[in-house]
Formats: C-alpha cells, structure tokens, sequence
C-alpha cells in the first residue's frame, strides 16, 4: 500500500477518478484565490503607518476618500469566472460519479456494525451467496453494486483511492459503487463518528484479476476445514462453544452473526477491522486482550490458558 | 394620579445638574440586590463577554489535551471515552457556550451606546437571558464535570445518541442543556431585533445605522428562526431517552435523517449568525484606522442580509453522504458555491478600504485585517466543500476541521479580540497595552496558522476527524506534530492577551471619551459610559456622525450636545423602523430581582427532567422548579402604575403615548 492509504489526490479507479481533476481545480483556484487576496491586502496594509497606538491613530485626519465601490464589482465579477466554472463542473462530475452503475457485474450487501463491516455476496443462487468480514474482494475493471445497510448507528463507507463516502444508515438502503483499474490492496475507513472504536472501524478492498477473484469466490464458498490433530479438535471445541457465542464458522457449531464471520479467517491480510496484520501472534494477542488493543470495542477478554490458546492456534489457523 | 399620556419632551443641554439626576434615575443598587437585580445592558454585556471568555478558556484547555492525544500515532494520554467527551464538550463549548454569546456580550454592551439609546428594547428579558445562558453553560459542563458530558460530537447524530447505544446520562445532559440554552438565545434575539427596529436614536434611518448592528440584527433575525428547530430536535431526543418514543428510532418506524435534517436547518444559518456580527464588527472598526468611511456601505449591509438568506437554503451541504438523491444534492450544492457571492462583497470592501485609506498599524487594526485572509481562506475551503462530488472525499475528514476552525477562530476570534482593543478602552477608559499587544498578535496569528494550514492537508490525506487515535502508517504523524505544536502557541498568544487584559484594566493609559477619533455614538459619551449612557439623547444625520465636520457632509448636522432630556423617570425614546422619527417615551422597567428567580425556576425544573426516577423528577423538582418559575414571572410582569401601561382611556389621539414635537 501507498504511504498515504487514506489520500484521494491519486485514484484508482473510475469513480474515484472522476473526482480528482476537479478537487484539483477547486484546490488551485483556492489557493490561488488566497494568493491574489494576500497580496492585495500586503499592498494596502504595505502604505500603512506602522507602530501606532492612539495618538497615531487620531493624527491622521479623516478623509472622505475615493468612492471605491468598483472594487465591489470588479472584485465580484472576476470571482464569478471560476465560481460559474466550478457550477458547472460539479453538476458533470456528480452525473458522472453519482450512479449507481447500470450494469454492475457483482452486487455486494454491505452491513456496518460497531465496529466492523460485514460483507454478503449477493447471488440470484443462493447455494452461491456467502459472507465475510472487513476485506473486500472484487474482480478488476468490474463495476461493483454496494447496497449498504446500518447495523446499529450511523457509519460512513469510505474507500477514498476507489469512491467517495456514502453512509450506512439503520432503516436505509444507500447505494455506492466501487470500481478498480488495476490489482491492488485499498484501504477503507469508516468516516462517520460511530463510538468508541470509531478510529479502527477499517477495511480493506482488495482488486484481484478475473481468475484470482473467481478462486477466492469458490474457496470462501466452502465450509470450514475439518479438524484432525487432537489440538485441532481441541481448539475447534474452544472456538465453538466460547467464540461461537458471536461468530460463526461455517461447518461448525459456531453459528452466531453478531460479530465477524471466521469461517476463513486465515485468508484475510488484516484482523480487529484493519487495526492489526494477521499472523499467529497478533491473532492470539486480539483473542486475549481485545479491550486493550481496542478499548471499548464489544469482544470481551478471553482470559485463556497458555494451553487453550495454542489449541486455538493450532485450528485457527486452519481456516483459510 | 392624573398625569398627562403624552408630552413633549424638553430639549436640552448636558447639564452637571441633569447627569446627577440621571445617574440617580439609572444607578445599579449596590450589593447583592443590585447583583441579581441590575438590567443594566453594560454590566450585562460585560458579564456575558467575561463568561463567554471562560468558556472559550475551557474549551481551549479541551483542545490542548485533544492535541497531546493526536501528537503521535498510537498514545494514550486518554481513553476513548475521555476522548469523545473532550472533542465534544469542546465543540459544544466552542460553538455555543462563546462563539454566539461573546457576540451577544459585545452587542449587549456596544447596541444602546451606538444607536443613540439608554438600554435595549426589554432590559429585564436582556437579564433574563444572560442567567439562562450562565445556567444552560453550569448544566451541561456538570454533565462533564460528573463524567457524563456530550460524547457524540456537537452534532450528536443519532441513533448513536440514542439510550441503547448511549445510555448514560451524557445525552440527557446535553439535550436538555441545548433546549435550556435555546430559550436564552431566543429571547436574547427577539429583544436584538427590537431593540434595532425600534431604540435608534431620532434621525439614525436605516440607511445610517452603523454596519455592526446589521451583523447583529441578521444573525439573530435568523436564530429566531432557526433555533426552535434545534430546540424541537433535543427535545425529540430527550423524549426518545427517557419515554421510549421513537422519532429517531428506526426499528419503531423513526428517522435517524429527520434529526439530520432539523439540526442543520439550524446549524448551518448558526455558522453565520456566529460569524455576521464579528464581520460586522471589523465592517465598524476596520475603516477608523483606515481614517476613511467603509467603501460600499449599502452593498455590505446587502452583503450580510443576502449570505443569511442564502445562509438558510444550505444545509444539505452537510449531508451529502447521506444518499440523498443526486438531483436534490445538485441544488444544495450550487447554492453553497454561490453564496460566495455575498460573502465576496465584504472581502473586496474591507479590501478597498484599506487601499483607498489610510491605514495605521494597530493592534486591532492587525486583527481585523489579517481576519481577511484567514475569512478568504475559511471561505474557500467551504468552497470545496460544496461541490458533491469533492465533499464526498473531503466531509468527515481533518480538512473539515481545518475549515471550521478557520471561520471560527478566523472569522469570530480574531474580530472578537480585535474589537477587545478597539473599544476595551469604552468599556473600562483605559487602553489595551500596545506593545504587548503585538506579542499578543504575531503569536496568535503564527500559531493558529501553524496549528490549522497544514491541517488542511491532513485531511486530504485521508485524515477521518473524531479519531482518538491513528495508526502510524497513514503518513499523518509529521502534520499532526505541528499542528499539536501550533496548537500550544496559539493557546500562549491568548495567554498573552489575557494578561494584557489583566494588566491594562487597573495600569493602561487614559483613554478619553474617542481615543480612535472614531465615529460612531459610542464615542461621543465618557469611557467607561455612565450608567444613562447619553445625557441628552443625541439626533444623527448621518452614519458617521462624529465625522461630519471633516467629512463634507452637506446637509449632515448631527446634534450630539443637545437633544431630548427625558429625565422625568427611567426613560428612553422609541422611534419608528424604518426613518427613526421619534414615535413614543419608552417607560424602562426597574432592576429587579425577578429574571434570576424566574432562571433560577426553569434550571431546577431541567435538572428534575434529568432525572430518570419519574416521580422524583417530574413531580417533586420540575413542581418547585415551576413554582419558582411562576413567583417570578408574577413578580416581573406585576402592574405597576408608574409604568403607566393600565390607563388606555386616556391615551392620546392615535392610541398610544406620543412625543408630539421634537426639536433637535
């Protein structure tokens, strides 16, 4: 990823870039305005009697002075030129980048949760539907439908390299689209103040070539791998009747929804909504000790032995 | 008693016989009567101006630990509670609890003094309206004090404000504290407006009313309107809270958008009201160190009434994510572009006056001319943030925040502090230190601009705003740095400025009734003004009157010596809107204790509504709270004779009591 995940002067894809050149442009003429204003106001302040007080002030008589009002009107008319063209130029972009696409080749159900985002793949087959959590695979070029739901409150759904905010808001449907021109990894954000874990409500997009993406749809089609060495039924076990209270891991008895679905845990770059990289340590270091990680975030601390947790590791890991 | 309804008043001169009988009329009791009693408009100003200042320290002191928070990805320094607690109390401080009343306070001490008058239009409902705002800022910092203040930014979107995600008192407080505060603002603005329609002195017609009362008279013609649609919203909320209803409540048929929507119909015009009056007041000050009249007077004044109006139909710019449909977004967003227009104006005016005058560097002059290029800089970033499109990247990120603060602390602070060295000397007759002024204002204005510029940038890298925290890798850790730093030495430059206070108002030179030489009303009375103000009610012909004589005015013959005695009671002169001619003797109530204890009745009743022990709340402290609240209305609204407001028989020929002639 870029130093600058969250930066929207580059795009990467359709939605994003018809955006760009016109922030570009209202971004030069405001400075550009704030230049030409600055140096008019160093010009007349440039006359003035410096390191006055009172007695300063009240020597220099008062004059009626030039009437000055064509300064009000040339001073507005020049400003209507580049007003008049950034009118114009939004009402194209917003027709451009509103959508939603006519004909989107994938249709995604976004619901934001505290503080997560849980993703459905939409298809007319159900036996071909299926969810996961926090990263988003489409295919390249395609142009993709997100419908998104409010779980709780309001969220914001941001991935800023690829589209603009919209929100999630319980009791709506909003529509955004995403669209990418190249393979790649985009970060995610939720934009709207949600509560406490507002700051690590991310996720990631991840753009993958036709064929990438048509293997990772059939893999996270399948149930959970099935358990063999004795610590791998022994974490499947822990994971079921303590983790299954809010996850779920398809295949198994852990089957609840109120919180990120596991059943392929390990294929995802990131855990804690894009708060930690997934490897083994972060992973075990999460499921111990959530509230310090993310104070305040709805997955309590587990207080697991040594023992548990390498029983949990060793299915965990597992699920790809 | 047989007293005549309607005389004509004597004209005279300023005599040392009729100021001692003046003073006597119009003195504040000493004491604690006089404390709780005073409807003098300047001890008011200035107490809402130094409550207002209080404020604007604690939400200071708010920022500089949400600064050392962001200095660095990844601390600590306070848990994500403390954090929402501290952003929002510190936007809900900010916004409601200075920006407005520091304008009210300026407005409140300055409004009768250059409009030729002895006191606002209601003086007892002015009182009023300063307890209820002290009340309304004591309730919901108690919120805070007690670990339950706002936590939901000061726009408090809802569901989340809502009991089940929400379900301490932290809302209860803040709801119920932002209704409390409403009626504050609601009868400050309803006496504004009367006072500016109605209290100008004989001959001060419209088109000479100084351009600081036009700010003042927009912005509140405006809150009377928008206000009780914030009220109704926290009252929606409150009612969500503590009886189930489900206004907001999606699952019970609610619309979390119906709280969006009633906010900014008030919040967005509010931005203007808390900007209007402090460009009014640079649209005043500026042009006396250019030592030349305002160019374009009648265009600025325009200017101001035309951004308000606008100023109502676009509000949908904050809710552009929302998914509202384009075609409805398309017309939000071309207003928001085009209220530059008016805006414009008043740039290019103060522009031309200082180019066309001749500008001596005070401090205040500093502050109200770099006030320009940080009001340009707001300006356009708000710019940017009307076209849909670039706001669907910008809204909810770090360049917000840079563009809030610049109209807030650009746009209202540095006016603000402007105008505390332009007329501090009328309110105390000593002069703000000068030298020390300078500090005051390099450091402030290099801070803040440390503080907020490369903030802009932050969020255009991606910055989301109301984060406690951020991880390491998002390339903002530099930005944040400095911002942090800048953010210190802003907070030192106001330092700077409250120990300038602190220093001048007992050392700093003699000011003299008109140190500027300036040419409005105000200066033509003594510094600090007796508790009359004038005299003698002065007759303007002009919108410079203490000018005229170097400004060639033809036909202007201002009377400041002479004028209308009005010395038989507490008297003022009501003239008519729109020409000022003198319609009626204005009978100005006593002090009187009885708009504290009627404040003190309406906070008791909002603390038992507080309470979620139904019984207790409802019907043992809202029931005294209300009985309080009625002694006092019964105390201030008691007939009294010498008010003579009960003998209609005897009123003059057109129905009411009339000055018949006056001869200026």
């Amino acid at each position: 990823m870029s130093p600058t995940p969250l930066s929207y002067f580059t795009a990467d894809g359709e939605r994003a870039a018809h955006i760009v050149p016109l922030t570009w442009y209202m971004l030069i003429v405001s400075i550009a305005v704030c230049v030409v204003i600055g140096v008019m106001l160093l010009n007349g302040v440039r006359r003035a009697r410096t390191g006055g007080g009172d007695a300063q002030t009240r020597a220099i008589p008062v004059e009626r002075g030039t009437n000055g009002s064509h300064w009000i009107g040339i001073g507005v008319g020049v400003s209507l030129v580049p007003l008049i063209i950034a009118l114009v130029w939004t009402m194209i972009t917003l027709a451009a980048a509103a959508g939603p696409p006519p004909h989107p080749g994938l249709v995604l159900d976004v619901t934001a949760h505290q503080w997560w985002w849980e993703v459905q793949y939409y298809s007319d087959d159900p036996s071909q539907s299926f969810t996961t959590a926090n990263e988003i695979h489409i295919p390249v070029g395609e142009r993709v439908l997100v419908r998104l739901h409010g779980g709780d409150v309001i969220h914001s759904f941001w991935v800023p390299k690829l589209s603009g905010k919209t929100d999630a808001i319980p009791g709506q449907v909003n529509i955004s689209w995403l669209q990418a021109n190249h393979p790649g990894r985009f970060r995610g954000q939720c934009q709207e103040f949600c509560g406490l874990q507002h700051a690590y409500m991310g996720f990631e997009v991840v753009a993958d070539t036709k064929d990438d993406f048509v293997q990772w749809r059939a893999a996270q089609l399948r149930p959970a791998p099935e358990p063999i060495t004795p610590a791998q039924l022994r974490g499947q076990a822990i994971v079921e009747y303590r983790c299954g209270l809010c996850h779920e891991v398809r295949g198994t008895h852990a089957a609840a929804v109120a919180a990120p679905d596991l059943t392929h845990l390990m294929s995802r770059r990131t855990i804690a909504s894009a708060r930690l990289t997934n490897n083994p340590g972060n992973l075990l270091g999460w499921i111990q000790d959530p509230q310090g990680i993310k104070p305040g975030c709805l997955m309590p601390n587990q207080y697991l032995s040594a023992q548990q947790l390498h029983d949990i590791q060793a299915y965990l890991v597992l699920l790809r | 008693m047989k007293e005549p309804d309607f005389r004509t008043p004597t004209v005279g001169s300023a005599t040392a016989e009729l100021q001692a009988r003046l003073h006597s009329i119009w003195e504040t009791e000493p004491g604690l009567k006089g404390v709780f009693g005073t409807t003098d408009h300047k001890t008011i100003g200035i107490r809402y101006i130094v409550t207002a200042f209080i404020f604007l320290v604690l939400g200071g002191l708010e920022a500089l630990a949400i600064r050392l928070q962001l200095a660095g990805p990844n601390l600590s320094l306070m848990t994500p509670d403390q954090y929402a607690q501290f952003f929002s109390t510190h936007g809900m401080t900010m916004i409601f609890l200075y920006a407005l009343p520091i304008l009210s306070g300026f407005s409140n001490y300055l409004w009768p003094l250059l409009l030729g008058g002895r006191d606002m239009a209601f003086p007892r409902l002015n009182a009023f309206s300063y307890w209820i705002y002290l009340a309304a800022g004591v309730f919901m910092y108690a919120g805070f004090l007690i670990g339950n203040g706002p936590n939901d930014g000061w726009f408090n979107y809802v569901p989340y404000a809502e009991r089940n995600y929400n379900p301490g008192f932290n809302q209860d407080f803040y709801s119920l504290g932002m209704v409390l505060l409403g009626i504050s603002t609601t009868v400050g603005a309803a006496n504004f407006i009367v006072t500016a329609m109605r209290t100008r002195c004989p001959g001060m017609s419209i088109n000479r009313v100084p351009i600081m009362i036009w700010g003042t008279l927009t912005a509140n013609a405006a809150n009377l309107l928008v206000v009780p649609s914030v009220s109704l919203a926290f009252f929606l909320l409150w009612m969500d809270r503590q009886f189930g209803t489900h206004f907001y409540d999606p699952v019970g048929g609610g619309q979390p958008l119906l709280w969006q929507h009633l906010f900014w119909i008030f919040g967005h015009p509010w931005v203007y009201a808390i900007v209007l009056p402090a460009m009014g007041m640079v649209s005043t000050g500026l042009p006396v160190f250019c030592r030349r009249p305002i160019v374009g007077y009648a265009l600025v004044i325009l200017g101001t009434i035309s951004t308000m109006v606008l100023g109502f139909g676009v509000w949908v710019h904050h809710m552009f994510a929302t998914g509202l449909s384009g075609l409805s977004l398309s017309f939000f967003s071309g207003a928001s572009i085009m209220i530059v227009v008016p805006s414009a104006i008043a740039v290019f005016a103060w522009l031309a006056t200082i180019t066309l005058g001749r500008p001596v560097v005070t401090t205040a002059f500093l502050y109200f001319s770099s006030m320009i290029l940080l009001f340009v800089i707001g300006g356009v970033s708000g710019f940017m943030t009307a076209s849909v499109p670039v706001d669907w990247q910008l809204t909810d990120t770090y360049f917000v925040v840079a563009h809030i603060h610049y109209v807030l602390i650009g746009i209202n602070v540095f006016p603000v502090l402007g105008a505390c060295y332009y007329w501090f000397p009328k309110m105390t007759g000593r002069l703000l230190d000068e030298r020390l002024g300078r500090w005051n204002f390099w450091i402030t204005f290099i801070g803040f601009n440390l503080a907020f510029l490369p903030m802009h940038l932050t969020g255009l890298l991606g910055m989301p705003r109301r984060v406690y925290t951020y991880q390491p890798d998002m390339g903002w850790n530099t930005l944040n740095l400095i911002t942090t730093i800048g953010s210190f030495v802003l907070a030192f430059g106001l330092l700077l400025f409250f120990i300038n206070v602190a220093k001048s108002v007992k050392t700093g030179a003699l000011a003299g009734p008109n140190p500027w030489d300036a040419p409005t009303l105000e200066w033509s009375v003594p510094s600090p003004p007796p508790p009359y103000n004038f005299a003698v009610i002065p007759t303007v012909a002009s919108a410079n009157p203490l000018w005229e004589d170097r400004l060639d005015e033809k036909r202007a013959l201002s009377s400041i010596e002479q004028g209308l005695l009005l010395d038989k009671g507490k008297e003022s002169i009501a003239t008519m809107a729109i020409d000022a001619v003198p319609d009626m003797i204005l009978e100005m109530p006593e002090d009187s204790v009885a708009p504290a204890i009627t404040a003190l009745g309406i906070t008791a009743s909002f603390v038992g509504m507080l309470l979620k022990a139904i019984w207790l709340g409802a019907w043992i402290l809202v029931g005294i709270g209300a009985l309080i609240t009625l002694i006092g209305l019964v105390m201030w609204l008691w007939p009294r004779r010498d008010l003579r407001e009960r003998e209609p028989v005897e009123r003059g020929p057109s129905g009411r009591r009339q000055v018949r002639e006056v001869t200026a």
